[in-house]
C-alpha cells in the first residue's frame, strides 16, 4: 500500500461510526467477539488472549448528531458520555459483547454504571488502575483485577485465555507499542514528514482493526515516511497536553499544524502510550504486565503522583525530550483531570521559561477559526521572540 | 433561623465546633499534630489514635459558604489559572488558604503536618491534595479506596485497603506525630463510633414517621456534621448524637415536626427523598423554598456520604483495619449507580415518599454524571414522579433563586394534580 493508500484506509476506518470494519471481522467466523473499551488504558492484551477484538470507543467525534444522549447528561459535563451513549442508543454498538471502563474520572467511572443500567445484557467491567505508590502492593492489586478479567472473559468468549494465549498477546502488544513509539519517534525528528493528522488518523484506526492489520499498516507506513522525506520546513514545535480522553476534532489538530505548529508530542489516544517500556515475556504474564503498568505507565493527570515536584517536573522532561518550543493546554471542556492538573503542569513550563497557551474544545466543536488565531500568534511569537507572549 | 428556633442539639455541635476551631488555632503552641484529610473514607479513629485533630477541607469550603465567604475565595482560585469549570470546592479551599488559611469560624487553621488523601469516591480528591500540597510541602499520604463498581466489596478489595492502612498509613501517621500505633486506642475510638452510629440511624429513621420529626436534607445536614468530621470516635460525638437522639424522641413524642427556616414544620403536606448535594451559599433560602410548601425530605443520599449506616454497617473494634476497610468502600459515592438506583428506590418505599428529587451540581462529577438516568430509573421502578434541579455548592452564580422556586412549585403543582387526581 502507498502512503496515500494507507491514510485513506486509516480515514476511512477512523471515520466509520458503523463500525463496519470489525463487523466485517467478526461474521468471517463463527463465535468471535468483540469487546469495547473507554479511554484512557485497558489492557488489551487480555481482550486478544482471551479471544476478544478490542475495540477503542473515542466518542463519536463532530460526525454524530446527538438525538438522545443530551438526555442522558446535563450540559456541565464533558462531551464524550453523551456521545458514547448515542452510539450505543443508536444500536451501533449492539455489537460488543463487553465493555471496560477504566479509572479515568468519575465521568466514566459512572458511565460504567449506566451501561450497567441501560444494557444489562452486554458484560460491564470498571478497570479500577493501581494507584498507590507502593509498586509491590499496586502490581499485586492490578494482578488479581487483571486475573478476574481474563476469567470473565473467557467466560463470555468461551476462549479462556491460557498462559500461551498470554504470552502471544503480550508479545504481540510490545510489537504494537514499538512501532507506536517509532512513528513518535520519525514525527519528533521530521515532523514536516508525519502530520500530526495522519500519525492521529492511524492510530485512531488501529484501535478499530485486528492488531495484525494495525502492525502491518504501521509497518508500510513507516517505511514509506524513511522513502519520502519531505521538504523539511521551519516551524514553532509544541506539545500539545490534555487531550488524552476525549478526542479533539481532526479539524483541530489540522488547525493547529497548518497555523504554523509542528506538533512534537501529543496526548491523543494516550492508552497506546501508557506503558512506556517493552513488557517482560518470560514468566507469569498476567504478573508482567501488571508490574510494566505500575512501574512504566506514563505520567499522566489521570493517575496520582506521588512526588510533590514530579507534575512540574515530567512537563518539563516532555518539553526537553521533544525539543518543544512551546506547549498548548488543550483539554476538553469540562474535563476535571486535565483541568484540574494545568496549573500545576503550566507553573512546571513557566518557571522553565517554556511559553504556553490554553484552550478548550469539545469534540465536536466546528469552528476553528478562534484556535487557528490562537495558535498562530503563539507560532509567531515563538519564531520571532522565543515564545514571550 | 434565629437562636430561639435552633435545636438544642445544633447549639451544642456549634460549641463542639467553635472548641475544635479554636484547638486547630492552638494547635502550633501545643503541638497536638494535625492531618488534613476528606468527608468520604476520613479515617478519624485512625487520626485520633495518634493524638493527630482531624481538618476537612470540604467542610471549611461549604462553612465559608454558608457564611458568604466562598465567591472571593473561589475568584481569587480563578484569578490564579484554575479553570472556571473544575469543583467548586477547591477552588473555595485553595482561595482560603492563599488568603492566609482563616477558618470559617474565623480562627486561623493551622498547616497540616500530613494530607492525608483518603481517595475514596472521588477523582477530584487525588488533585486537591496534588494541589494543595504545593501550598504546604508536607508530607502526602495516599489510600487508594476500589470503587464497588459491582455492588460491594470484594475481599481482594478489603485486603488492599487494609494492607494500605497497616504497610503505609500506619507509619506515615507514626512518623508525621512522633507517636506510635496504639491498636488499643484506636478499638476504643471505633467502639465509640459505633455508639454514635446507632443513635445517628435512629434519628434518621425517625423520618419514617409521620410527621417526620426531622429533615433529612437540610436537617441531616447538621445531624451528620460531628460524625462526618472531626467527632466520629470521640467523647464528644458520642454525647452530641445521644442528646440529638433524646431531642428527636421528645418530638416524636409530641407529635412535632422539625424547626426549618419557616418555622416549625408540623404540617407536612409533601414527603420527599433527594438525591445530590445541597447548595450551601444559599443554604436557607433553598430550605425555605420547600418549608413553604410544606415540603419535608424524609430521606436523602447526601447524608451518606461521609459513611452509610442505615443498611446495618457499623464500626467494628474487633477487626480494627477491616472495618475501616467496610467504613471507607461504603460510602455514597463509593457506590455504583444500580446500587444508589436501589438505595433511592427503598427509600421511596420505606419512607412513603410523594416524590423524588435530584439536585445536581455543576461541582461534582461524581454525584451529577449518571443522575438522570438514575432519575429515569427511580420513578420507573417506583412510580413516584420525580424532578431534576441545578445549581452549585459553593459558588453562588450557578444558583439561580427564581428558576429554582419556578421549577419547584411546578413540581409541586403536578404533585397536587396526581393526588387530586388519585383521590389521595
Ligand atoms: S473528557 Fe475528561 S471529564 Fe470527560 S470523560 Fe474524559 S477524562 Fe472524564
Ligand atoms: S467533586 Fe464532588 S465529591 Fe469531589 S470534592 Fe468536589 S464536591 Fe466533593
Amino acid at each position: 500500500m502507498t502512503r496515500r493508500e494507507i491514510i485513506d484506509w486509516a480515514a476511512e476506518v477512523a471515520d466509520d461510526l458503523d463500525f463496519t470494519e470489525a463487523r466485517r471481522f467478526l461474521e468471517k467466523a463463527p463465535g468471535r467477539k468483540a469487546a469495547g473499551y473507554l479511554p484512557v488504558y485497558a489492557p488489551r492484551e487480555i481482550l486478544r488472549a482471551s479471544g476478544m477484538l478490542p475495540i477503542g470507543i473515542h466518542g463519536g467525534g463532530d460526525r454524530l448528531e446527538i438525538i438522545r444522549g443530551d438526555a442522558f447528561y446535563q450540559s456541565y459535563i464533558c462531551h464524550l458520555p453523551r456521545s458514547v451513549v448515542e452510539l450505543a442508543e443508536s444500536r451501533r454498538l449492539d455489537f460488543l459483547s463487553a465493555m471496560l471502563f477504566p479509572a479515568t474520572c468519575d465521568v466514566i467511572r459512572n458511565l460504567s454504571g449506566v451501561w450497567q443500567l441501560l444494557y444489562p445484557q452486554t458484560y460491564v467491567r470498571y478497570l479500577d488502575l493501581p494507584q498507590v505508590p507502593d509498586r509491590d502492593l499496586a502490581a499485586g492489586f492490578w494482578r488479581e483485577e487483571l486475573e478476574a478479567l481474563a476469567r470473565d472473559l473467557g467466560e463470555i468468549s468461551g476462549r479462556p485465555a491460557t498462559e500461551a494465549s498470554l504470552r502471544e498477546a503480550v508479545d504481540a502488544g510490545n510489537q504494537a507499542r514499538a512501532l507506536v513509539r517509532e512513528l513518535y519517534r520519525v514525527r519528533r525528528e521530521t515532523p514536516w514528514n508525519v502530520p500530526t493528522e495522519e500519525l492521529y488518523l492511524l492510530l485512531r484506526a488501529g484501535e478499530l482493526t485486528p492488531l495484525e492489520e494495525f502492525v502491518e499498516r504501521m509497518r508500510d507506513y513507516l517505511t514509506a515516511c524513511q522513502a519520502e522525506t519531505g521538504r523539511m520546513r521551519d516551524r514553532a514545535r509544541v506539545l500539545v497536553v490534555g487531550a488524552f480522553c476525549e478526542q479533539p476534532p481532526l479539524g483541530l489538530i489540522q488547525t493547529i499544524e497548518r497555523a504554523g505548529c509542528f506538533i512534537v508530542d501529543d496526548d491523543f489516544l494516550l492508552g497506546n502510550r501508557m506503558i512506556g517500556a517493552e513488557v517482560e515475556l518470560e514468566g507469569d504474564p498476567l504478573g508482567n504486565l501488571a508490574r510494566a503498568f505500575v512501574r512504566h505507565a506514563v505520567k499522566t493527570s489521570t493517575l496520582y503522583e506521588g512526588d510533590p515536584a514530579g507534575k512540574r517536573r515530567a512537563i518539563r522532561e516532555r518539553v526537553a525530550a521533544a525539543r518543544a518550543d512551546g506547549v498548548i493546554f488543550a483539554s476538553a471542556s469540562f474535563c476535571d483531570p486535565a483541568l484540574l492538573d494545568r496549573p500545576m503542569l503550566r507553573a512546571g513550563a513557566e518557571e522553565a521559561g517554556v511559553p504556553c497557551i490554553a484552550f478548550q474544545f469539545a469534540e465536536n466543536t466546528g469552528q476553528f477559526q478562534q484556535f487557528r488565531e490562537q495558535a498562530g500568534t503563539f507560532a509567531d511569537s515563538i519564531k520571532l521572540w522565543g515564545g514571550a507572549l | 433561623m434565629s437562636e430561639a428556633e435552633k435545636d438544642r442539639s445544633m447549639l451544642l455541635q456549634k460549641e463542639m465546633l467553635a472548641a475544635h476551631y479554636e484547638r486547630l488555632e492552638a494547635a502550633p503552641e501545643t503541638r497536638e499534630p494535625v492531618v488534613y484529610t476528606f468527608v468520604p473514607g476520613n479515617l478519624t479513629e485512625l487520626i485520633r489514635a495518634f493524638g493527630a485533630l482531624p481538618v476537612l477541607p470540604e467542610i471549611n469550603a461549604l462553612q465559608s459558604a454558608m457564611r458568604g465567604k466562598s465567591q472571593a475565595y473561589i475568584a481569587a482560585a480563578e484569578k490564579a489559572g484554575h479553570s472556571e469549570d473544575v469543583c467548586s470546592y477547591v477552588k473555595c479551599d485553595i482561595g482560603m488558604s492563599t488568603a492566609g488559611n482563616v477558618g470559617p469560624t474565623g480562627t486561623r487553621l493551622p498547616k497540616p503536618d500530613l494530607l492525608l488523601l483518603s481517595y475514596t469516591g472521588c477523582y477530584t480528591f487525588m488533585k486537591w491534595f496534588e494541589l494543595l500540597r504545593e501550598q504546604y510541602g508536607c508530607p502526602t499520604v495516599f489510600l487508594q479506596v476500589p470503587y464497588q463498581a459491582d455492588g460491594s466489596q470484594t475481599p481482594v478489595q478489603r485486603s488492599y485497603v487494609a494492607r494500605q492502612i497497616r504497610e503505609t498509613l500506619i507509619p506515615t501517621l507514626e512518623k508525621a506525630t512522633g507517636r506510635r500505633y496504639d491498636e488499643e486506642r484506636l478499638r476504643e475510638n471505633l467502639a465509640r463510633s459505633a455508639a454514635a452510629e446507632e443513635d445517628l440511624v435512629a434519628v434518621l429513621q425517625s423520618a419514617k414517621k409521620m410527621p417526620s420529626p426531622i429533615d433529612a436534607y437540610f436537617g441531616a445536614v447538621y445531624y451528620v456534621g460531628p460524625i462526618f468530621s472531626a467527632f466520629r470516635g470521640t467523647a464528644e460525638g458520642v454525647a452530641y448524637y445521644r442528646a440529638l437522639r433524646e431531642e428527636v424522641e421528645e418530638r416524636v413524642a409530641r407529635g412535632e415536626g422539625p424547626a426549618t427556616p419557616a418555622g416549625r414544620l408540623d404540617r407536612q403536606k409533601w414527603r420527599l427523598v433527594v438525591e445530590g448535594p445541597p447548595n450551601w451559599t444559599h443554604f436557607r433560602d433553598f430550605w425555605r423554598m420547600f418549608a413553604e410548601e410544606e415540603a419535608v425530605v424524609v430521606a436523602s443520599t447526601y447524608s451518606k456520604v461521609g459513611g452509610t449506616y442505615d443498611f446495618g454497617f457499623r464500626h467494628d473494634p474487633s477487626d480494627p483495619l477491616g472495618t475501616l476497610a467496610d467504613y471507607c468502600s461504603g460510602c455514597y459515592t463509593n457506590r455504583n449507580l444500580p446500587s444508589r438506583v436501589e438505595m433511592l428506590e427503598r427509600y421511596v418505599e420505606e419512607y412513603r415518599a410523594d416524590g423524588f428529587l435530584i439536585h445536581s451540581v455543576k461541582s461534582c462529577n461524581s454525584f451529577s454524571a449518571g443522575q438522570l438516568t438514575i432519575l429515569r430509573e427511580v420513578e420507573r421502578r417506583t412510580g413516584v414522579p420525580g424532578a431534576f434541579i441545578e445549581s452549585d455548592l459553593v459558588d453562588a452564580r450557578y444558583f439561580s433563586a427564581a428558576n429554582l422556586k419556578n421549577r419547584l412549585e411546578s413540581y409541586f403543582q403536578m404533585l397536587e394534580a396526581r393526588r387530586a387526581g388519585s383521590g389521595t
